[in-house]
């Protein structure tokens, strides 16, 4: 296995032999990982091999088990929580999509992190007039007639999808996390999101880029993780690895569990 | 009478131009101008079938005196429906936070700190609630119904089963606070105007509030993105807890009088604005104001059946026609809605 030049600098955020087990299953098993400065990471594998589980626990959804340590910035972090790790500039745009399908675009838009005036009380008037700038600056929607009242129900899938990105990107993110993206969306829709995960490394930001299409993630990232089974199966520079030789591999990996 | 409802005159407009169109104000706010069709619906038959009652003022003060005893924990209770749970223990509580409050203040404690000691215990019957839903994942229609006979029964055995006396003399202050009339307005519906706006603020203008409707929505989202549900749904319990405690003092005082069964007779009136309100079960979406003004259309059945001079029986099948009606319209408009809002686009 290659692990040679890994970028200079200290890592944005960082996992150090973490572990995680949700009762009988063991999702991640003394799992390194590390995503630098202006890189964009991608983390390819198969079902269940652990990728989901990874990026939950970076996000700080899922907390490892004991033993895991997750550093940010140089900074060992023992309380590290979604609320912890988004006021620390680090994005999600789910598989889920995270959204609620009830509620208007606007509570949507800033799930979480709602703005508030100095009264303390929440600024719907803002929560509106951004939603609804952010609309017609990011996803395009000048020509439909949405509005950031409209319910998310009532939205396409790429559209939907907008909604996630678009609430990515309004926070300024420094890392910014996609998994799987590109499930559900049409052809356009699927070049719009791959357009938006170079546009964070051209705006000098990190993302990791999770998704099961190898023709999706080889041609946008600089680093590639493969998991397999709850493990590092193994790391590539994108310079030191043609896409072919990686399909090859990744089959290898599927029939075997090992690289090698 | 249901006809006041159906959207006539005001269709939702298509936006003239490609820029983006705002949904129409019925559409947002159908189910609480449904609501408000359903209630002066039924005002207007009172005051046909019985127009020398209707045109009295005694029996509005009667029924601004006693609708707020429930609206009150209504307006509680449409939070935590709306995170997508239910509580069925408030009529305890009421007993329980003023059995509390009877106890402390008939051993020498100052009203006013009985009174807090009260609501304290309707906070904390509350925060057992929650933690128990939230915490521990327990389905609250389960786990309210067994809370609910544990503080009925820790109420029982406090009070051994006997009542307390609330008179006046006794108990002037909380008499003032509870059964006055300043300014001719019965002191019970300012309370309940009072804590409507509270409760609009803290739904719609806070972040709490805020939280409440993505629990409620999709709990998997919200957390997510870091909301900690546990917390939200906690607090929305403990405030039914505190309003429950609220209207147990108010309808005790009342009556002069506090009964170990205060409370009985309570849960389905409650329950019924809720959903009369507009108010989805299924969590996500709801209103305050609309379950105020469908308390006060659950208040005047109850005092309208029978100063219309109607047999007293008619009562339950006219809450039951009213609700079962409402509840049904509100359905039917808000799909119609919801379909024009997916093809008007």
């Amino acid at each position: 296995m290659t692990q040679t030049t890994t970028p200079p600098g200290t890592p944005v955020i960082e996992l150090r032999n973490v572990s995680k087990t949700f009762g009988e299953v063991r999702s991640l098993s003394g799992v390194d990982f590390a995503v630098y400065p202006g890189e964009i990471v991608g983390l390819l594998g198969d079902n269940g091999a652990g990728k989901s589980t990874l990026v939950k626990t970076v996000m700080g959804f899922h907390a490892p088990d004991p033993g895991g340590e997750i550093w940010f910035n140089g900074e060992r972090i023992d309380d590290w929580s979604v609320a912890r790790a988004r006021d620390l500039g680090i994005e999600t745009i789910y598989q889920e999509r995270a959204l609620c399908e009830k509620q208007p675009i606007w509570r949507n838009m800033f799930m979480g992190r709602e703005p508030r005036t100095k009264w303390g009380l929440l600024d719907v008037a803002r929560m509106r007039s951004e939603s609804a700038r952010l609309m017609s600056d990011h996803m395009g929607f000048t020509s439909a007639a949405v509005h950031p009242d409209n319910v998310v129900a009532t939205m396409s899938g790429g559209e939907k999808q907008g909604v996630a990105i678009t609430r990515a990107l309004y926070f300024d993110a420094n890392l910014v996390i996609l998994d799987e993206p590109t499930v559900g969306l049409s052809l356009t829709e699927t070049k719009k999101t791959l357009d938006f995960v170079s546009g964070i490394k051209t705006a000098g930001k990190s993302a990791i880029f999770i998704d099961h299409n190898i023709f999706h993630v080889y041609p946008v990232v600089d680093r590639l993780y493969v998991l397999d089974r709850g493990k590092v199966a193994g790391i590539y520079q994108k310079s030191e690895i043609s896409m072919d030789d990686l399909i090859e591999r990744l089959y290898h990996v599927a029939r075997t569990g090992s690289l090698n | 009478m249901v006809a006041e409802t159906q959207p006539t005159g005001e269709k939702p407009k298509k936006p003239q131009d490609n820029r983006v169109g705002k949904p129409s104000f019925l559409r947002r706010y159908v189910s609480q101008v449904g609501i408000v069709g359903v209630g002066l619906a039924m005002w207007l038959a009172f005051v046909i079938a019985a127009p020398q009652v209707f045109t009295n003022q005694n029996i509005y003060i009667a029924f601004a005196q006693t609708t707020p005893q429930f609206g009150i924990i209504a307006i509680a209770l449409t939070f935590v429906v709306i995170t997508g749970e239910m509580d069925l223990s408030f009529p305890s509580i009421m007993a329980l936070g003023t059995a509390v409050f009877c106890l402390l203040a008939q051993g020498g404690l100052a009203w006013p700190l009985a009174l807090v000691a009260a609501f304290g215990t309707g906070a904390l019957c509350g925060w057992i609630n929650g933690t128990l839903v939230a915490w521990l994942n327990i389905p609250s229609l389960v786990i309210t119904i067994g809370t609910s006979f544990l503080f009925r029964g820790l109420e029982l055995v406090m009070m051994d089963g006997t009542g307390v006396p609330l008179t006046a003399q006794e108990y002037p202050e909380m008499h003032a606070i509870f059964r006055s009339s300043p300014f001719g307005i019965p002191v019970q519906t300012l309370w309940m105007i009072i804590i409507l706006i509270g409760a609009w603020f803290l739904l719609n203008r806070s972040r709490f509030g805020a939280h409440v409707f993505l629990v409620g929505d999709n709990p998997t989202s919200a957390r997510l993105m870091g909301i900690n549900a546990v917390s939200v749904k906690t607090r929305a319990f403990m405030l039914v807890g505190v309003m429950a405690t609220f209207s147990g003092l108010m309808t005790s005082i009342y009556g002069f009088y506090f009964w170990p069964t205060t409370g009985e007779g309570f849960l389905l009136n409650t329950i019924a604005s809720v959903f009369l309100g507009g108010t989805s079960v299924f969590g996500g979406t709801g209103s305050v104001a609309g379950t105020f003004f469908a308390s006060y259309i659950i208040g005047a059945i109850n005092a309208g059946v029978v100063a219309a001079g109607i047999n007293a029986f008619y009562t339950q099948l006219a809450f039951g026609l009213v609700i079962v009606v409402s509840v049904v319209l509100q359905t039917l408009i808000d799909r119609r809605m919801k379909r024009q809002s997916l093809t008007g686009r």
